[in-house]
């Protein structure tokens, strides 16, 4: 993997993440209800995973050799589809039968209707626990060598959730060098910011206590992205976790760090934010408008 | 009389009967799959001894992961493990797994479709002294709701041998219920057995009867003594074992309803959800006969000796014998 990027792949990169979150917004407005915040906050993130990082291929999405990857907090899997759709895996415009009768994509991921995910999640906290699964069954079968990496995607307020520990206690045990678990950082969840809510800080240094590799990242800087995910690759010996720090709503200024977008689709009645009949307008035209030139906050 | 096709223990009448754990057969089991079968893995919460997956630990270190007290984890990293191509067992204690981890079975094993067998031992409250908190008396309940799921109760170690190695080509979830306590032995190596099929042990398969006994688990040898006992008493029963609860051979069930015309199920489970409502959800629908049920009655166990409680919760010969005699009064 080449971690110097071009202006030219920064542009390529920042042209997806925002047609991938023009598709959420116009899929969250078709479907009526789902979240918001999270999706767009993690576009760039999962632009770089699916357009750079990942060893797979839409085309062929049970190619056994291909990196996998877990969504654990299934909520935020308007990103998921939509990434997948503009990376090649299914028609865009499927993206609209969100959340509707019949649809393979399920309001929360579920492979018995859309098989070429690796699992289903919308119970948040069983994800990590996948992957490490996934991650010690490679080791058994191809051995510490292994070229094959496992991505799990976690939420910050889902790490209130116990099982998280175990596995994290397991995957450090166990040495996995093999897993890469990126931890959507933007400090809300339902009820509020995390730090109110439980507070989870210092995340560096619980996940250091339990033997993982940690990798701070600016989340929505695609040099920062691929250069720590990079360095979580050479890491043999242990685990390695990337905290990407993410604004919620990236990209639409009146949902941006508000928990309030948290769970819900534009055209909420929500006290201080636009209009409802205003709201997936404004989304588009502020996404659109900027024209790929969303860059990192440290930039 | 004791169905000959069935091949059943020859001296099961015996007053010195070989009693085995349940949870022996499974250990066995398991060691012969991982032999057949280089997919077999095994994975165990801190007890590793105890569920007998130590034998299997011992011949396959390299194919063992030692989970530590984490049956959530334990349930999920299974469901990854089989995403991978591999057949994990799990196991705990019944009350830890399928308990505490009902909702990780539920969407990362079940809502998958992923091909993990859960091995719940110390199921029952003969478990004994250790009391009500280790005793699950609700995992027939819990289990059979989920859909994918499969739910077997060996009746002893020889048929939880046979239903640990039949598991295995399955590709489906399954649930496998073990008891601690030594068990009488009721069949043999050369008893049929297959998964969703049920066993007429008493009785003739096309003959009427006056009742019908459908059991499940160890309380089986208790029904066969009972069938026995009515027989000197002249009242003739058949005894149905029902070892796979979901699915349920329904054929069987509506075959022992047709030809008896009365029904008193047996289990070591709460009434509420187990064998005897899986039963009562087919016949209502098909063939309504009267049902008497044998089970715990909406409420926890507590310590003593695995006789003592049976008795005491009402699942003992006497309560089984009365039920029959109950139910048969019923029909119209």
């Amino acid at each position: 993997m080449v971690n110097n990027l071009t202006d030219e792949k920064i542009k390529f990169f920042e042209e997806k993440a925002r047609d991938i979150r023009v598709s959420i917004i116009e899929m969250l407005v078709s479907a009526g209800s789902g979240h918001s915040a999270g999706p767009l906050g993690m576009a760039d993130v999962f632009t770089a995973m699916y357009f750079h990082i990942l060893k797979h291929d839409p085309k062929k999405p049970d190619w056994p050799e291909r990196d996998r990857v877990v969504l654990s907090n299934g909520h935020i899997c308007p990103v998921l589809y939509s990434t997948m759709a503009h990376s090649g895996y299914f028609p865009v415009a499927e993206l609209l039968t969100l959340r509707k009768f019949k649809t393979r994509l399920q309001g929360h991921p579920h492979r018995e209707y859309l098989p070429m995910l690796e699992t289903s999640s919308g119970p948040l906290g069983a994800g990590l626990s996948q992957a490490v699964g996934m991650a010690i069954a490679d080791r058994m079968n191809r051995g510490k060598s292994t070229d094959r990496f496992f991505y799990c995607f976690t939420g910050d307020g889902e790490l209130d959730e116990g099982q998280n520990w175990e596995a994290i206690m397991l995957a450090g045990k166990e040495k996995l060098g093999n897993l890469i678990t990126i931890v959507d950082r933007n400090n809300i969840q339902i009820d509020g910011y995390t730090e109110d809510i439980m507070p989870l800080d210092s995340l560096t240094h619980k996940f250091e206590s339990f033997n993982w590799h940690v990798e701070e990242i600016d989340g929505h800087n695609f040099s920062d992205i691929v250069a720590g995910i990079g360095k979580a690759q050479a890491v043999f010996d242990r685990p390695s976790v990337i905290i990407a720090r993410t604004i919620p709503g990236k990209g639409v200024s009146f949902m941006e760090r508000d928990h309030k977008w948290h769970g819900n689709p534009p055209g909420t009645e929500i006290a201080g934010e636009p209009p409802e009949d205003k709201q997936a307008e404004i989304a588009l035209r502020e996404l659109r408008s900027l024209g790929g030139q969303i860059i990192g906050e440290h930039e | 009389m004791l169905n000959q096709s069935q091949k059943l223990n020859p001296k099961l009448w015996d007053k010195d009967i070989e009693q085995v754990p349940i949870r022996k057969g499974f250990g066995q089991g398991l060691l012969e799959a991982g032999e057949k079968n280089p997919n077999v893995v095994g994975l165990c919460a801190d007890l590793t001894e105890s569920t007998q997956m130590h034998l299997f630990k011992d011949k396959f270190p390299e194919r063992f992961v030692e989970m530590g007290v984490a049956e959530q984890n334990l349930a999920s990293v299974a469901s990854g493990m089989s995403a991978m191509g591999k057949i994990p067992f799990i196991t705990s204690y019944a009350m830890f797994s399928p308990g505490r981890n009902w909702e990780q079975i539920r969407t990362t094993i079940c809502y998958n479709d992923r091909p993990v067998i859960i091995a719940g031992s110390h199921a029952g409250v003969s478990v004994g002294p250790d009391g009500g908190t280790h005793q699950a008396i609700e995992d027939i309940a819990i289990t059979r709701v989920i859909p994918n799921m499969v739910v077997i109760s060996p009746c002893d170690y020889i048929e939880a041998q046979k239903a640990t190695l039949a598991s295995v080509s399955l590709g489906k979830p399954v649930y496998i219920r073990l008891a601690r306590e030594k068990t009488p032995v009721v069949t043999t190596d050369d008893s049929p057995f297959e998964i969703g099929k049920a066993q007429l042990c008493y009785g003739d398969l096309n003959g009427k009867a006056d009742v019908g006994i459908i059991a499940t688990g160890a309380l089986l040898y208790r029904a066969l003594k009972v069938a026995e006992q009515l027989k000197k008493e002249g009242i003739s029963a058949k005894v149905l074992n029902i070892s796979t609860i979901k699915p349920l051979d329904v054929g069987a069930v509506l075959m022992i309803a047709k030809t008896c015309g009365a029904i008193v199920t047996v289990e070591e489970h709460q009434i509420a959800g187990g064998l005897g409502s899986a039963v009562s959800e087919t016949l209502s629908q098909n063939f309504p006969v009267p049902q008497e049920f044998i089970g715990v009655r909406d409420l926890f166990g507590q310590s003593g000796t695995p006789d003592e409680l049976l008795e005491h919760y009402g699942m003992g010969e006497s309560h089984i014998l009365a039920a029959a005699k109950k139910v048969i009064g019923r029909k119209n």
